[in-house]
């Protein structure tokens, strides 16, 4: 927990050096911290400050303005109801008043097995699956009331996990790509600066 | 009634079960079209490209992509960036040609490295499209694999990086600029333009083409079939075909490729092959073009899904069509977008990061019931310290157009819906009831 | 840095309409900073004519027109174009102008009447004179937890913030510490740091300064004066010898603030925290208001009387004087050399450079530095030492690619914006020349001071021999940190040298009308404080020395004062040696005393005196003059303005430099003497030297005043000028007589004073026509070869850092905290194979002590050297420190 762990460490090598400027993996390396621990935790910021030659107040700095990175552990199934125009057109409202009702939390706040974070979100472009959500960012459009409580109802009994990872996990392939194949030009000619 | 279907460019694979992987890729034509741009060499490509009049998919302005390579700055590294941060309300689009055809656009991205001479190519997806990214992911990979990216690609010696880049939740890194701060790792916020125009200062202030997913995604179509083929579907600034995501108070929402200045909204809302009709057989209120723009009402029903047409209306043609029932509140429907750019505003210049908030809060207050008369001069008067003259084009006391956007809303609904707010404000509350 | 360059070359100017008046602008000008170098203000919070613009704030949109009809932009972005329409008063400029403050008013707190920046604040001025009234805004405001701490010195209101992204611009541009950053989004975004991770810079203070609101405030300062009750005068900063200009605030006579003052050749309106803090010693424990004869209070007449009797007809020695102002230094100079008669005398305690190494190389400036090609840095840590110096350097780096070329035994603070670094093994800095030799190209200016005290100075000197060799053309800028020491040295503070830069034997003649001088050249502070412990010395004198503190040698330091038949020590606070001291003088400190003070570069600018000094203390030169009389001499020196003519008259170095210019326009920046007073006496070169050659004035002339001031200065010396100038408000006022507009300026600065110094004597004023020659630096003997240490040895490097045991930081109840104990420093390696992890207790064995203490891992601290920080509060270099060897070799053991 907190630091990068070695493997990470590794991958977050491979991911800064894909990169002409390290900083720009800073994004990366924040969901590569989440993804290690469900959230991100200052250990992390710091670690990834050293990785980047930066300090941990530009980390967070960055982080912070993104709404994906917690700073705070949630649940392990982050589901975010879509409150975006076309879903409010089509009963967004009314959905996330259902969620609260069938969670017991209201929307911002975990259930209390740690399970759910309830977020009502702006519009993640599914729009033409009105109402839709997403758990851990994967989509689920349609939604009726009652699709709201199965879909909860298999979270709890763990039934969907494979379609589900858990938060953090954004990305389960990563790209790869062998040594010999990647030309690094991008870094051609660049000049130096001081002030990243 | 609109003109037949014609068959679809950049959704043509989207009926293709396996169109995302190589094999499926390859196997309906996949990469085919970057060979031939290395074959015809940069600049016949460009000529290609301008003849197909392509014009920016991202639902904004709409600029010429062939004028955009050609201001590039030559003479420094330079680089391509692909707006994939598809953020903006009632846009749905981008994300299913990242999920369902990650090699079209991949390919359409190499070509335009190879035409501006870009070296690396960042892939910017927005963080919360995870399947997106895993396809994408993949796709690069098999690409590499393959010899489609990277060093001497498919053995001609010509040498492109393709890095994914994944973003992390915040609408304004659509904006151009603001996508380049990110990129580099920083908070996303707009730089001012001029100076910072990225085909002169772009990604680590050296020249940058930053085009959007569909944009792209049309180049191996054009590069192959010819810009002339393009060019012949549409009229005036409005070539080629364009995806559209419909959505709202139609029977049948989804994404629709059609050709530009081919049909009418009428017919993009009623078609049964399109929108099939608005649900419960109800009225139009209104219509958004964009979440940012003016909104459009029953009298624009029969202009076409033109540039120039739309503009002349009094709005600009975005991707995300939005469609309201008269079962609509207004002033609801303001606030949530209202709402919406509120939170979004990257917090940088004042009259955005402070405006926008407080016009979210009185439109709350109206809505919710404590709503006074006067409330609505002083929407309009805050907006207009934010977009003077509250005129469309819109002029900007910010840096970028999210403040403008935010007022948007407001100034369309007040002045349509002007009775509809009064009616809230004296009767303490939505007359609707809670929704 | 957007349009503070001034670039007299530039091809063309263009021309702008504002407000209907054609005026001429400088291509690229900034619209904001044309407009109101012609008289147009544009109210404005996120710009600073010293950082990149950002175009936040969106206060100084007006309407432009660059032919596609008016368009609202930002005047501080938007660099002027030839035949550019602006009007800053349209109705729709004034609209989009209210419209921001009223934005920026909606979550700002009204708390004027209890905020610091009440009555100087740019945003209740902006509201004043243009604001909307009554609030339109009926929510509930942003609420923040109220002032956090960033750091020990500075806090954050978050309410007030504006987010114009002045401190978080300042801390990564300008100061290289980005550790405050804007967190979260929005109308949510705040300034904050990482948690536990304090805004720890040494140039905090900036931030505070310019803050356009009341968010950041400075401990010493919060709560302490209103602006209104505040009274100004610019002065000098004589903490390092940087000589940042800053305007000094009282309340009451009480000392209260310090504020950078904007000189474009020195500090551009930055301080560190030190210099801006530190006048809190002036009020601080331990300081002198009476005088003492041993220990208990005496009135002045005694311990005058007592220590002329202690002078009269003795063996006397004055060490010390780095800290007076150039009159204290001359009087003492004089004193010394003629009524006590001592050559015995030396500003510099052993930690310096051979004076005519300081005044005998040829001398560039600080913006000369900026300008070079390469910049060799073969001095102290200037982060640590000169930090102003630094922000100059670094800003040279990150703007424009200055080449550093480091040569030093540990990483500095300047390390990671060195193009290259060499290591060198301690002592052996004439080493590492040939290896950077290639790198020597075009104009190359060498920074010299003193890396480490457990370096030898002929380590150094040798090294700057080598340099000299290979970069015959290299020019010089002092890295000597003491306040005035280069003031000191140039009114001959030093064995062998007399006021102006000419040594005893040069002068002789010339400075007949003195009086009878010293046969010969005195001992420097090793041998006087030598003479001292061998119970040589009858009388000691201490100008604000403390040797036991400063001097290398503790062990000699300790046996000197106990040997001295008396102690004399004038000074200002009750340190370890002036504990020691038979009679004791207090003097005046910082800002209690006017006068003139000299820094690194030669510059010469005014300090003023802004309180009363506390009790009966009192400037230096006066007791100086006092004692004299005692002793039946006389100097013939009765008022600052005698003491500047004679220094004018008779100091070759100085000739030309009339009170009067200093008092003009022209001395607001200081006025740099003698750049050029000695062609380089290395062996290759010495044969052909010139005479003296004083271009100060054509120096300045090239350097225009910057358009925008943090503070107007005072119009005379010790006058107050009207409080609404201070601080952050200042940049909104234009500036006053004494900074006039910069095209005023131009005929001022053209008076040339390359005279030579005969040109003004008249007979009587020297002992001859001819002035002496100047001195000149021959590269000394060859320095003993450290021998070499065993491999399991550790050669030391004791460097220093900007919070110290020192009498400005201790005394100095905000600075104090700051100092702290510091480990041995030693790389990663070399304490693996010691056995002893970071953090640990290891026992140091050095051939004078060994002591217990912890040690850390370094990796910018070198395999076989170890390095330790001088003068901390618990102080174990002093003791390990051999200097009596060229280097000192330490053991380290587990314990
Ligand atoms: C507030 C704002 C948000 C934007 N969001 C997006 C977006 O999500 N996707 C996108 O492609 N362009 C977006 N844009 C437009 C981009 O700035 C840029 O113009 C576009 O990526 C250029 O691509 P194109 O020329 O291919 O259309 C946005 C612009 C603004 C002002
Ligand atoms: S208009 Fe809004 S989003 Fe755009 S830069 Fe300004 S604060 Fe940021
Ligand atoms: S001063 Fe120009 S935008 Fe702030």
């Amino acid at each position: 927990m907190g630091r990068l762990s070695p493997q990470n460490v590794e991958l977050a090598r491979q991911i800064i050096g894909r990169y002409p400027r390290p900083r720009s993996a800073l994004i990366p390396l924040l969901h590569v911290a989440q993804e290690q621990d469900g959230w991100v935790t200052d250990e992390a910021m710091d670690h990834i400050a050293e990785l980047l030659g930066l300090t941990a107040a530009e980390v967070l700095g960055t982080c912070s303005f993104y709404e994906m990175f917690r700073r705070e552990p949630v649940g392990k199934y982050l589901v975010n109801i879509c409150n975006g125009i076309s879903c409010m057109l089509l009963g967004s409202e009314a959905l996330i008043e259902h969620a609260e009702e069938t969670l017991g939390v209201k929307a911002g706040a975990t259930t209390d097995d740690g399970l759910i974070t309830l977020q009502a979100v702006e519009c993640i472009a599914a729009c033409d699956g009105a109402p839709c959500l997403a758990v851990n960012y994967r989509y689920v459009n349609d939604v009726s009331h009652v699709g709201f409580d199965e879909l909860v109802a298999e979270l709890r009994a763990g039934s969907r996990e494979s379609e589900f990872p858990p938060h953090g996990t954004t990305t389960r392939v990563r790209q790869h790509v062998e040594p010999a194949a990647w030309s690094g030009k991008g870094a051609d000619g660049l000049p130096k600066v001081w002030i990243l | 009634m609109a003109k037949a279907m014609r068959p679809p460019i950049v959704m043509a694979r989207f009926g293709v079960d396996d169109g995302h992987t190589l094999e499926g890729y390859l196997r309906t034509g996949g990469y085919e079209g970057l060979r031939k741009a290395i074959d015809m060499g940069p600049e016949a490509v460009h000529a290609e490209v301008e003849a197909s009049g392509l014009t920016g998919r991202s639902g904004g302005a709409g600029f010429p992509a062939a004028r955009k390579w050609s201001l590039l700055a030559p003479g420094k590294p330079s680089y391509v960036v692909v707006n994939g941060d598809e953020s903006e309300p009632g846009f749905a689009k981008d994300r299913p040609l990242m999920e369902r055809d990650p090699h079209q656009l991949i390919e359409g991205s190499l070509i335009c490295a190879f035409a501006t001479g870009s070296a690396q190519v960042f892939l910017y997806v927005r963080g919360e499209m995870a399947l997106a990214q895993e396809r994408l992911a993949q796709a690069l990979t098999d690409a590499y694999a393959a010899g489609y990216a990277g060093t001497n690609i498919m053995g001609t010696g010509v040498d492109i990086d393709v890095v994914l880049h994944w973003g992390a939740g915040a609408y304004i890194v659509g904006e151009e600029t603001a996508l380049i701060e990110s990129l580099e790792g920083h908070r996303g916020m707009p730089r001012l333009k001029p100076p910072f125009f990225p085909a002169v200062k772009g990604v680590y202030m050296q020249p940058t083409i930053v085009n959007n997913v569909e944009t792209l995604s049309n180049l191996p179509w054009i590069v192959l079939n010819g810009g002339a083929e393009f060019a012949a579907m549409g009229v005036n600034r409005s070539l080629g075909m364009r995806m559209f995501t419909l959505s709202g108070h139609v029977n049948r929402p989804g994404n629709f490729e059609v050709e530009l200045a081919s049909m009418t909204f009428r017919d993009l809302f009623t078609a049964p092959e399109y929108g099939a009709g608005i649900r419960d057989g109800n009225q139009l209120k209104a219509f958004l073009v964009g979440a940012s723009f003016p909104w459009l009402f029953e009298e624009h029903l029969d202009i076409k899904l033109d540039i120039d047409e739309v503009q002349q209306a009094g709005s600009m043609l975005g991707s995300g069509i939005v469609v309201m029932d008269d079962t609509t509140c207004a002033v609801r429907a303001a606030w949530n977008l209202v709402r919406f750019f509120a939170h979004e505003s990257c917090g940088k210049c004042t009259p955005c990061r402070e405006g926008l908030s407080w016009l979210e809060k009185i439109m709350h207050r109206i809505e919710t019931g404590t709503g006074r008369e006067d409330d609505l001069d002083l929407l309009l008067d805050v907006g207009d310290n934010i977009t003077p003259g509250l005129a469309w084009p819109p002029k900007q006391t910010t840096i970028c157009p999210l403040g403008p956007s935010g007022v948007a809303p407001i100034i369309s609904s007040v002045q349509r819906f002007r009775d509809e707010y009064l009616l809230h404000v004296k009767e303490g509350g939505c007359p609707r009831g809670r929704h | 840095m957007a349009d503070t360059e001034q670039d007299e070359a530039a091809p063309t100017a263009v021309s702008v309409t504002i407000n209907g008046q054609v005026v001429e602008a400088r291509p690229d000008e900034l619209l904001i900073a044309a407009a109101e170098r012609h008289g147009t203000y544009i109210p404005r919070f996120c710009y600073h004519p010293r950082m990149r613009p950002v175009g936040m704030c969106r206060m100084c949109i007006v309407e432009v027109d660059t032919g596609r009809g008016p368009s609202l932009q930002p005047a501080c972005m938007l660099p002027v174009a030839e035949g550019m329409v602006v009007d800053t008063e349209s109705d729709v400029t004034k609209k989009a102008q209210d419209g921001v403050l009223e934005f920026l008013l909606i979550n700002h707190p009204l708390d004027c009447p209890v905020c610091d920046k009440g009555g100087e604040c740019p945003l209740q001025d902006q509201t004043l004179a243009f604001g909307p009234g009554e609030s339109r805004f009926i929510e509930e405001k942003r609420h923040f937890e109220k002032p956090i701490p960033l750091s020990p010195l500075v806090y954050m209101d978050r309410e007030r913030c504006i987010l114009c992204d002045r401190c978080t611009r300042f801390s990564r541009e300008v100061a290289g510490d980005p550790l405050i950053s804007f967190i979260d989004r929005g109308n949510e975004t705040q300034v904050n740091t990482f948690p536990d991770d304090p805004f720890a810079s040494y140039f905090s203070g900036n931030t505070v300064q310019i803050c356009p609101v009341g968010a950041l405030t400075a401990v010493p300062y919060r709560f302490k004066a209103r602006p209104w009750d505040l009274d100004q005068v610019e002065s000098t900063c004589t903490t390092c010898a940087v000589g940042c200009r800053v305007a000094v605030q009282s309340s009451s006579n009480r000392l209260v603030r310090s504020l950078g003052v904007d000189v474009d050749p020195v500090n551009h309106g930055w301080l560190c925290d030190k210099g801006r803090f530190d006048f809190e010693a002036n009020t601080g424990e331990d300081r002198l208001v009476a005088p003492l004869i041993d220990g208990a209070e005496a009135s002045w007449d005694a311990a005058l009387t007592t220590a002329a009797d202690a002078l009269q007809n003795a063996t006397v020695a004055v060490l010390g004087g780095a800290r007076l102002t150039n009159e204290d230094a001359y009087a003492w100079s004089k004193l010394a050399r003629t009524v006590i008669g001592t050559d015995d005398v030396d500003c510099q305690l052993g930690d310096g450079l051979p004076a005519e190494c300081v005044l005998g190389l040829p001398r560039a400036t600080i913006d000369e530095a900026c300008a070079a090609d390469v910049v060799v840095l073969l001095t102290g840590d200037i982060k640590e030492e000169l930090p102003v110096l630094y922000l100059r350097l670094r800003e040279a780096v990150v703007d424009r690619g200055l080449h550093i070329v480091e040569l030093s035994a540990a990483d500095t603070g300047m390390t990671r914006y060195a193009t290259t670094t060499v290591r060198y093994r301690p002592g052996e800095a004439a080493a590492a020349v040939p290896e950077v030799a290639g790198l020597l190209t075009g104009s190359v200016v060498c920074v010299l001071g003193r890396p480490s005290l457990a370096e030898p100075a002929e380590s150094i000197t040798a090294a700057a021999a080598a340099l000299l060799e290979v970069a015959p053309d290299a020019r010089f800028l002092s890295g000597l940190r003491r306040g005035n020491v280069h003031g000191a040295l140039d009114m001959g503070l030093a064995p062998g040298l007399l006021p102006g830069r000419v040594s005893l034997e040069a002068g002789r003649v010339w400075f007949a009308a003195w009086g009878e001088l010293p046969e010969t050249t005195g001992r420097d502070a090793r041998g006087i404080l030598e003479a001292a412990a061998a119970g040589e010395l009858q009388t000691l004198v201490l100008l604000g020395a403390d040797p036991l503190a400063d001097f290398p040698d503790r062990e000699l330091a300790r046996r000197a004062l106990d040997g001295a038949g008396t102690v004399v020590a004038v000074d200002t606070h009750r340190t370890a040696s002036v504990a020691r001291a038979g009679v004791v003088l207090p003097a005046a400190a910082y800002a209690e005393k006017a006068g003139t003070t000299t820094n690194l570069e030669g510059r010469i600018s005014r300090l003023n005196q802004k309180v009363t000094a506390p009790g009966t203390a009192r400037p230096d030169w006066m007791i100086a003059v006092e004692l004299a009389y005692r002793m039946g001499g006389d100097l013939g020196l009765e008022s600052l303005e005698e003491i500047w003519a004679e220094i004018e008259r008779l100091a070759p170095s100085h000739a030309g430099i009339t009170r009067a210019r200093l008092h003009s326009r022209e001395g607001l920046d200081g006025i740099v003497v003698g750049r050029e007073p000695t062609a380089p006496s290395h062996p290759a070169t010495m044969a052909q030297t010139e005479a003296p050659e004083i271009v100060a004035a054509a120096e300045q002339g090239e350097t225009e005043f910057t358009t925008v001031v943090e503070d107007t200065s005072e119009s005379a010396e010790g006058e107050a000028t009207a409080p609404a100038s201070v601080a952050e408000a200042a940049e909104e006022v234009p500036m006053d007589e004494a900074r006039p507009e910069p095209h005023a300026e131009a005929a001022a600065t053209e008076a040339v004073v390359g005279t030579e110094p005969e040109a003004d004597l008249d007979a009587s004023a020297g002992g001859t026509a001819t002035a002496p020659e100047p001195l000149r630096w021959t590269a000394g003997s060859a320095l003993p070869a450290p021998t070499a240490a065993d491999s399991y040895s550790l050669r030391l490097v004791v460097t220093r850092s900007l919070y110290d045991a020192g009498t400005l930081v201790q005394r100095s109840p905000s600075l104090a905290p700051l100092a702290s104990p510091r480990p041995l420093q030693v790389n990663p390696t070399d304490l693996d194979r010691l056995g002893v992890a970071s953090g640990d207790e290891v026992r140091v064995i050095g051939s004078r002590a060994t002591l217990t203490m912890p040690a850390v891992a370094d990796p910018g601290v070198p395999r076989g050297v170890a390095r330790l920080v001088w003068n901390q509060p618990d102080d174990p270099a002093a003791d390990l420190l051999d200097v009596s060897a060229p280097v000192t070799d330490v053991r380290v053991e587990t314990v």
